[in-house]
């Protein structure tokens, strides 16, 4: 992997680079990672060691030994004894928990950080944040009197004014309910698409990383059992931080027409997909998250079949889990998907790395909570 | 005698309020300071800074003054030493007055705003840290307006205690007319004065008045701040 700093167009630095042990009592962390640029979502169970990471890049913790550094500059060398305070890392940090300034109104808290920004420093316009983020109504209020989903996006905004190298976001949805996380999900997705800031994003949710991610770092138990670009990571069977129930592949996939039953086609590496109608125009790239459960596999070419998606591949790999379940992972021309299965199944149909076999997708199983905006055009 | 008050019995108010003035506006900043020293950093020494700060509340105001003579006195090592290269007394002058009044007092103004410091949220405080507030611009852009009412609830006690002080006052500087000889010290004398009672009951009836003023006052400008911070 390519550990060299690099640095975006408007000279922000956009790799950021992690080394940390930590000791706690019952469990040690002991991780290293680099987050190039886009958004690398930190991911793993709760306890697995993920807060601590952030709070270890931020400075609001000092780990027992590590290195961390964004680009050029160090952040923390213990070695070295380096220690950055917090404010001076400028890292927009959105916590889970909001964190508002509760005697500030919100157009107040949102030029909070930017009034500490160094003179020089790349400086985001806040009408264009406050319209990014549809926050114009609630200015000059007080945070007591917004909605938890209003906070958070006021807290994204903060962060991001604050002119940072980097945006740090700890489970910003967590303390959400459904509908609200449906709410807030698609402005950090037009953070990764249209705003130039690497994000490190910490979840356990299979889905969350699904649509934001373009690096995933798997965490389990404080150390990192798998890292690298989020389709080829979530499409690891090793990688089920969040248990089998939660696996599931991820696909690229383009908007090629909507048809007038409801259905929209996608063309995923060469292979039609069909699901219910997204709301993006034809030419628009999506990314379908497929889970592991919707999958059913046929070691021949199934006819006579309800499910519209049939996407034939190679087995790449079988894991029995634990109890009766295994996780085939396949490789189709569309990329690599997970089924989950029996391992009695599994035996039955003789499925072994290397045998062909065919994944039926239920359509209606794509579900659209699972469909992530791609780059819109223009 | 038709006057409510005498000239001497007015000098005496007077002296009350520069007295308690001076205490409060010095203890505030220092108050907050240690207050915030105690709720928020971890240094060696920090209990023995609990414990110095709390020991004018235990001790006898008496015991407290006679230290304050031993210390501040022309013949202390501080009194000596400011006597010698300012040219500055606390002995027998009302600056001494304000002191014991303040050093009385000011365990009420550490614990008021210790209280305050400790009802913040840390984590705010943290969140400001990252968006690039240093250590000082955390505790003057959301400490201290957070903290506001607590500070204010504790220079009213400043204030009142120090209005009040006696027994630290009258040992360390006496009970000089003019100088010294504040509302207590002067409702002291006159209760030893033959046929003094009425006007030690007006001038208690003052200080009771004085007291409930600044509540008052206090109480006002707390509703206000409350209603301009709101809750979260």
């Amino acid at each position: 992997m390519d550990l060299a700093p690099r640095r975006g167009p408007g000279g922000r630095v956009v790799t950021l680079e992690v080394a940390v042990r930590h000791a706690f009592p019952g469990f040690a962390l002991d991780v290293a990672f680099a987050a190039p640029p886009g958004v690398t979502v930190l991911f793993g169970r709760s306890g697995s060691g993920k807060t601590t990471l952030v709070d270890a890049v931020a400075g609001l913790l000092t780990p027992d030994a590590g290195r961390i550094a964004a680009g050029d500059l160090v952040l923390l060398d213990t070695e070295r004894g380096i220690r950055l305070p917090p404010h001076r890392r400028r890292l927009g940090y959105v916590f889970q928990d909001g964190r508002l300034l509760p005697h500030l109104t919100v157009r107040r808290n949102l030029a909070y950080g930017a009034w500490f920004a160094p003179r020089g420093a790349r400086r985001e316009d806040m009408g264009r944040v406050v319209e990014l983020l549809g926050i114009g109504h609630l200015l000059d209020r007080r945070p007591a009197a917004l909605s938890g989903g209003e906070k958070q996006r006021v807290a994204i905004g903060r962060a991001l004014l604050s002119a940072p190298r980097m945006i740090l976001a700890d489970e910003p949805l967590a303390a959400l309910d459904e509908a609200r996380k449906a709410e807030i999900l698609p402005y950090f997705e037009r953070l990764r698409d249209e705003v130039d800031v690497p994000i490190l994003y910490v979840s356990h949710s299979a889905s969350e990383v699904a649509r934001l991610a373009t690096t995933v770092v798997a965490l389990e138990a404080g150390r990192v059992v798998a890292q690298g670009p989020a389709a080829e990571v979530l499409g690891d069977p090793a990688v089920l931080p969040a248990g089998a129930r939660e696996a599931g592949a991820v696909l690229a996939a383009v908007v090629v027409r909507h048809h007038a039953d409801g259905l929209s086609e996608l063309d995923a590496g060469g292979l039609a997909l069909f699901l219910p109608q997204v709301a993006q125009p034809p030419g628009v790239a999506l990314r379908v998250r497929i889970a592991a459960h919707d999958v059913i596999l046929s070691r021949s070419r199934p006819e006579g079949l309800s499910a519209l998606n049939v996407l034939p591949g190679v087995v790449h790999e079988v894991r029995p889990g634990e109890g009766p379940g295994a996780i085939v992972a396949l490789d189709t021309p569309a990329g690599r998907l997970l089924a989950r299965i029996t391992r009695r199944s599994a035996a039955a149909l003789e499925l072994a790395p290397g045998v062909a076999a065919h994944a039926v997708v239920k359509t209606v199983s794509v579900a659209p909570s699972d469909v992530g905006g791609g780059r819109r055009p223009g | 005698m038709g006057e409510w008050l005498t000239p001497a019995e007015w000098e005496a108010v007077r002296l009350s309020l520069r007295v308690a003035f001076w205490a409060t506006l010095v203890n505030l900043p220092l108050g907050v300071l240690a207050a915030h020293a105690l709720a928020r950093r971890r240094f060696a020494g920090r209990e023995a800074l609990n414990v110095a700060v709390h020991l004018p509340l235990i001790m006898p105001p008496v015991v407290t003054g006679y230290l304050l003579l031993l210390t501040f006195g022309t013949q202390g090592p501080v009194g000596g030493f400011l006597d010698e290269a300012l040219g500055f007394t606390f002995a027998f002058r009302w600056t001494g007055a304000a002191l014991a009044a303040g050093v009385m007092a000011f365990p009420f103004m550490v614990r008021a705003v210790r209280l305050s410091i400790e009802a913040v949220d840390p984590k705010l405080e943290q969140a400001a840290a990252t968006l690039g507030a240093s250590r000082p611009w955390v505790f003057v852009t959301v400490t201290l307006p957070l903290i506001l009412p607590g500070i204010l609830a504790g220079t009213v006690l400043t204030f009142a205690k120090s209005m009040g002080e006696f027994g630290a006052t009258i040992t360390f500087v006496s009970n000089i007319p003019g100088e010294t000889r504040t509302i207590p010290l002067a409702i002291d004398l006159l209760l030893e004065t033959p046929g003094g009672e009425a006007r030690a009951a007006r001038l208690a009836g003052l200080s009771i008045v004085l007291a409930a003023a600044a509540l008052a006052l206090s109480e006002w400008i707390s509703r206000r701040v409350a209603g301009r911070v709101g809750g979260s």
